[in-house]
C-alpha cells in the first residue's frame, strides 16, 4: 500500500501520468472494493438493474465487539472514499481530516469510520468510467442515470457487506448531506443519529441552473465526443476545467475571495490589457481547473450533478418533507454556514422545521463563518466542538462507553 | 385556586447552584415527559431536566451562541425564533411547554402562550413580575424604569419589551381559557413567598413568578 501511494506521488510530476493513474482508480482502487455479482443487481430509480456492482470504500478505526460503534462518512460532490486518507491520486490529505481521526470528533480510537465512493463516481465505485464488465469498454453515457437514493441503497448494500446493522451516526455536508437525509428517509431503523451539514432537502432551481453550466461545458469541449473520449484516448479537460471554475465560485463566499485575492495582480504590477490571468483569482481558479481534471472523470461529473439536481425528498413523500421523518426515531444535528449561498441556512431550517413537524429529536445551529459552503471543510472550531458535543451524547444515548478524557 | 407547596427544599435549590427559578420549574415537569424549553438559552434547563428528571428535553434558541453552547453539550436545541417557529410545531408534540425567562422578550406573548398551550397540554412559564414593590417605587419615586439583578438592563437597550405583573399574567391565562394548576413567587432573595398569602402580597413581594398551566378541555 505504502509503495503503491508513493509511486503515485511521484506521477504527480506529470498530469497526464497522473490522469492515467485516475483511470486506474476507477476499476482499479487504491482501497478496498466490495463486488455484487451478476446475481445480486442494484435496482435503479431510472427502472434498470444495475448488476455487478463494485463499491470502493475506506475504513477508519475497529469495530466493537457489538458492531456498533459505526459512523458512515458520505461525501461530497467531487470527494471520494479517502475521507482520512492519503488520497492515491493527488497525495494530498484526506478531505476531511478535520473532523475524521485518531482524538478527533469522529474519533478513529471509538468508532468504525466507513467511507464509500458513491455510486456514478471514478474512484473505484461503479460510474461512467468503470469498464462494463459484460462490453470490456467504459461505461460512458451507456450507464443508466443515478439518484442520491440509488447512492444510498448501494452504501446499504455495502453495509450489508460489512455485517454493520445500524449505525452510530451517518454524517456528510454538501451532496454528502443529501445522502445523511436520504439515509433517515430510507433506513430509519439503521440509522441512530444524522449529522446533515450545509446541506438542503432538494437543490434549488439556482444550484441545478450551476449544475447545467458546467454540464453544458463540459459537453461543448470538442474532446468530449459524446461521451465517448475514453474509448478514443482523449480527455474534454478543458470543459471540466471550466465546469470546475464555476463551480469552485460557488463553494466560497464573496468575502472568502476578497480576503484571499482582493484585486491583486498575478506576478506583475500593470495589467497586460490582454486576456492572461491578470488577477490572481483567475490564477488560483484556473490553478483549481487544471488540478481538478487529473483526478475526476468528466462524465462522472455529469452523472453526479446529475444526481444532485433530481434530489427532492419531499417529492418522493408526496410533497411534504415532514412524511420522509414521521415516526423517526432517529436523533438529527443539522448545521448550515452564515456564508454559504449555496445551501444557505433557510434550506437547513426547511429541514429542521419538518424535522419538528414530524416530531423528531432535531438540534439545528447556524456557524457564522465567512467562508462559504466550503466551510465545513475547513477547520471551523464551532463545527469541530458541535460534532463532538452531538456525537459523544448520540454514544452515550446508543449505549457506547464514555469517550476517555483528554 | 390551588397553591402548591414547595416540592424541593431550599437546601436542595443549593445544591443545584443554579437559578433558583430553574429548579422550581423543573419541579413542576412530571419525571419522563416529553418537554420543549422555548428560549433555551444554553440549555441549563434542559440539561436539569435529562438529569434529574430523565425528561426527553429539547429547546428552541434565538441566540447562535446559546445553540452553539447547548449542541456541543449533546442538547438537542434548534435555533430559531419562539415568534414565528412555534407554528411549525404540530398540536400535541410535548407534554410540557417551557417558557423560563422569555415572556417579556417575546414580540407576540399572547400568541406565543396560545401555541405553547396547542403544542403541549401544559405550560410552565417563569417570568420577573414587573408589578414587585422595588418597580413601583422606582416608577413612582423616581420616575425611571426599574433596574434589578433580574432585570439589569435599562430600557433602551433591554431585550425585554412585554413586561407585566402577575395580576397581568393571571388575566392573560384567564383570557386563553388556561387553568393555573400552580404558581410560585419567589421574592428578591429567592425564596418562595408564603403560599397562605393573598394575590396582591404575592404581586408586590413575588420578584419572579412561575406558573404551570393546562389547557382546559
Amino acid at each position: 500500500m505504502t509503495s503503491f501511494v508513493q509511486q503515485d506521488v511521484a506521477l504527480q510530476d506529470s498530469a497526464g501520468a497522473s490522469v492515467l493513474q485516475a483511470r486506474r482508480e476507477a476499476d482499479d482502487p487504491h482501497s478496498p472494493v466490495a463486488r455484487f455479482g451478476a446475481r445480486n443487481p442494484l435496482k435503479l430509480d431510472a427502472g434498470v438493474e444495475l448488476s455487478h456492482l463494485q463499491i470502493a470504500y475506506q475504513t477508519y478505526g475497529e469495530p466493537n465487539a457489538a458492531r456498533s460503534n459505526a459512523i458512515l462518512v458520505c461525501h461530497a460532490l467531487t470527494g471520494d472514499q479517502h475521507a482520512a486518507s492519503l488520497n492515491p491520486v493527488t497525495g494530498k490529505p484526506g478531505w476531511w481530516e478535520t473532523l475524521v481521526g485518531p482524538g478527533k470528533p469522529i474519533d478513529t480510537e471509538r468508532f468504525y469510520v466507513i467511507c464509500a465512493n458513491v455510486l456514478g463516481g471514478c474512484m473505484g465505485t461503479t460510474g461512467p468510467a468503470s469498464t462494463n464488465p459484460l462490453t470490456g469498454q467504459p461505461y460512458g453515457l451507456d450507464m443508466p442515470v443515478v439518484t442520491i437514493r440509488d447512492m444510498v441503497n448501494a452504501q446499504a448494500m455495502l453495509l450489508d457487506h460489512l455485517g454493520i446493522d445500524k449505525l452510530l451516526c451517518v454524517a456528510g455536508g454538501s451532496m454528502g448531506g443529501m445522502q445523511v437525509l436520504q439515509w433517515a428517509a430510507s433506513y430509519p431503523e439503521r440509522v441512530f443519529s444524522a449529522l446533515p451539514i450545509a446541506t438542503g432537502a432538494r437543490h434549488s432551481a439556482q444550484n441545478i441552473a450551476f449544475h447545467e453550466v458546467g454540464r453544458q461545458a463540459v459537453m461543448a469541449d470538442p474532446d468530449w465526443r459524446g461521451g465517448r473520449y475514453l474509448a478514443e484516448g482523449v480527455t474534454p479537460h478543458r470543459g471540466l476545467a471550466v465546469a470546475r471554475m464555476a463551480a469552485h465560485i460557488t463553494y466560497m463566499s464573496d468575502q472568502s475571495l476578497h480576503n484571499k485575492f482582493g484585486r491583486r495582480l498575478q506576478n506583475r504590477d500593470m495589467p497586460t490589457f490582454g486576456f492572461d490571468a491578470d488577477f490572481q483569482v483567475e490564477s488560483y481558479l484556473r490553478h483549481q481547473g487544471e488540478s481538478f481534471v487529473q483526478r475526476f472523470d468528466p462524465n462522472s461529473y455529469l452523472y453526479v450533478t446529475r444526481a444532485m439536481d433530481y434530489f427532492d425528498l419531499a417529492a418522493d413523500h408526496g410533497g411534504v418533507l415532514a412524511n420522509a421523518f414521521r415516526g423517526s426515531k432517529t436523533r438529527f444535528c443539522v448545521v448550515s454556514f452564515t456564508s454559504d449561498w449555496l445551501f444557505p441556512t433557510e434550506d437547513s431550517r426547511a429541514i429542521v422545521h419538518a424535522l419538528n413537524a414530524s416530531g423528531a429529536n432535531v438540534s439545528f445551529t447556524e456557524i457564522d463563518s465567512d467562508k462559504g459552503h466550503d466551510a465545513f471543510l475547513l477547520h471551523e472550531p464551532e463545527l469541530t466542538a458541535i460534532t463532538r458535543g452531538f456525537l459523544d451524547s448520540a454514544a452515550r444515548a446508543f449505549g457506547l462507553p464514555a469517550a476517555r478524557q483528554a | 385556586m390551588a397553591l402548591s407547596e414547595p416540592v424541593l427544599d431550599e437546601g436542595v435549590v443549593r445544591l443545584q447552584g443554579g437559578r433558583v427559578d430553574l429548579v422550581v420549574v423543573a419541579e413542576m415537569v412530571a419525571p419522563g415527559s416529553r418537554v420543549l424549553d422555548v428560549g433555551a438559552g444554553d440549555g441549563e434547563l434542559l440539561e436539569l431536566l435529562a438529569t434529574t428528571r430523565g425528561c426527553d428535553a429539547r429547546g428552541i434558541e434565538l441566540s447562535r451562541e446559546g445553540v452553539n453552547a447547548g449542541v456541543a453539550r449533546g442538547l438537542a436545541v434548534v435555533q430559531g425564533d419562539a415568534d414565528v417557529d412555534l407554528a411549525h410545531y404540530p398540536d400535541d408534540a410535548f407534554d410540557y411547554v417551557i417558557l423560563s425567562q422569555t415572556l417579556q422578550a417575546t414580540r407576540r406573548p399572547r400568541w406565543v402562550l396560545e401555541q405553547m398551550l396547542r403544542i403541549g397540554r401544559r405550560a410552565v412559564v417563569s417570568f420577573p413580575n414587573f408589578g414587585h414593590w422595588r418597580s413601583r417605587l422606582d416608577l413612582m419615586v423616581n420616575g425611571r424604569m426599574p433596574v434589578t439583578d433580574n432585570m439589569p438592563m435599562s430600557w433602551y437597550e433591554t431585550p425585554n419589551i412585554h413586561f407585566c405583573t402577575i395580576r397581568d399574567f393571571v388575566a392573560l391565562a384567564e383570557l386563553l381559557d388556561a387553568r393555573i394548576e400552580r404558581a410560585v413567587a419567589l421574592d428578591s432573595s429567592g425564596h418562595r413567598v408564603r403560599v397562605n398569602m393573598p394575590w396582591w402580597v404575592w404581586n408586590l413581594l413575588g420578584e419572579q413568578a412561575v406558573f404551570l398551566l393546562t389547557r382546559k378541555g
